[in-house]
């Protein structure tokens, strides 16, 4: 027990700050808890040996991902929205079907705990930065090659879907309204 | 070190409260960041399992789930602009219509 502590710390964050996410009102509260959400977990991957994923989570989803969504809630004063429930019934069945997908889950993983020891230590410098790197640039170079497609694909879909159409007539002012 | 099924106890405890607030939050984004958390619950999975096997396999995954989760916030985001530019909101109660 007094060896999990760190775990059980951590464990109640990460919950406690995905509650907060998924129940605030406002929706920049949301995104805070949700930091504080990914900062936790990277904590866990740096326990579970994992330190180069924990610092590539840390930066790319705490830092850039975050203020990516900061940046358009901010942009869009989309912080709060009027309550209504469009489907009569729709939040009630699904809490009942998010309750019923825990309580199944949880009992597959009882039942099937398999081996309840500790985990293993991790050999040498297993997952150390350069040991990742020679195997992302060996075993896995298609993939990563077809991921810089995917990144710049994706910039391109971002950068046509919110150019404005409308292209500026002559003599009228730059700040539009959109 | 706490044993393999604390850490998918966690990651399922994590990937419940997304997928509550995919179907609970009406705000767009809120909805966007609950996937998010659904991401990163299967990557716990994922390392906790790399742990497990003493593979870098499992490590490798989530670099890739994380790059395609950054390629798909922006595409997602940008289209969240997009809709509230026709529609001057981003309730997903209000995105019944096909037409804008």
């Amino acid at each position: 027990m007094g060896n999990n502590l760190l775990f059980f710390v951590f464990a109640v964050v990460v919950v406690g700050t995905a509650l907060g996410m998924a129940l605030s009102r406002n929706a920049i509260y949301s995104a805070l808890f949700l930091v504080l959400n990914f900062a936790s977990v990277a904590i866990l991957y740096v326990q579970l040996g994992a330190p180069f994923i924990a610092m590539a989570q840390v930066t790319v989803y705490a830092g850039a991902i975050m203020v990516l969504f900061l940046f358009v809630i901010m942009l869009l004063g989309a912080e709060q929205l009027a309550e209504t429930e469009a489907l009569p019934g729709q939040r009630v069945t699904a809490l009942l079907l998010g309750t019923a997908f825990i309580v199944g889950a949880t009992v597959v993983i009882v039942l099937q705990a398999g081996p309840t020891t500790p985990l293993p230590a991790p050999a040498g410098n297993f997952a150390s930065p350069m040991d990742v790197g020679t195997t992302l640039f060996t075993k896995y170079t298609l993939p990563f090659e077809v991921t810089s497609a995917i990144l710049l694909v994706a910039m391109i879909g971002a950068i046509v879907l919110t150019r404005s159409d409308k292209p500026r007539e002559k003599g009228t002012p730059a700040a539009g309204k959109e | 070190m706490a044993p393999l099924y604390y850490y998918l106890g966690l990651s399922v405890v994590m990937f419940s409260i997304g997928i509550l607030g995919v179907l609970l939050r009406r705000n767009a984004i809120v909805v966007f960041m609950s996937l998010e958390l659904m991401f990163n619950a299967a990557n716990l999975a994922f390392i906790a399992f790399s742990r497990f096997y003493q593979s870098l396999n499992g490590q490798m995954f989530v670099f890739f789930v994380m790059t395609v989760a950054a390629a798909e916030v922006a595409v997602g985001l940008a289209l969240m602009v997009t809709i509230f530019r026709t529609k001057r909101s981003i309730d997903v109660d209000q995105l019944n219509s096909m037409k804008g």
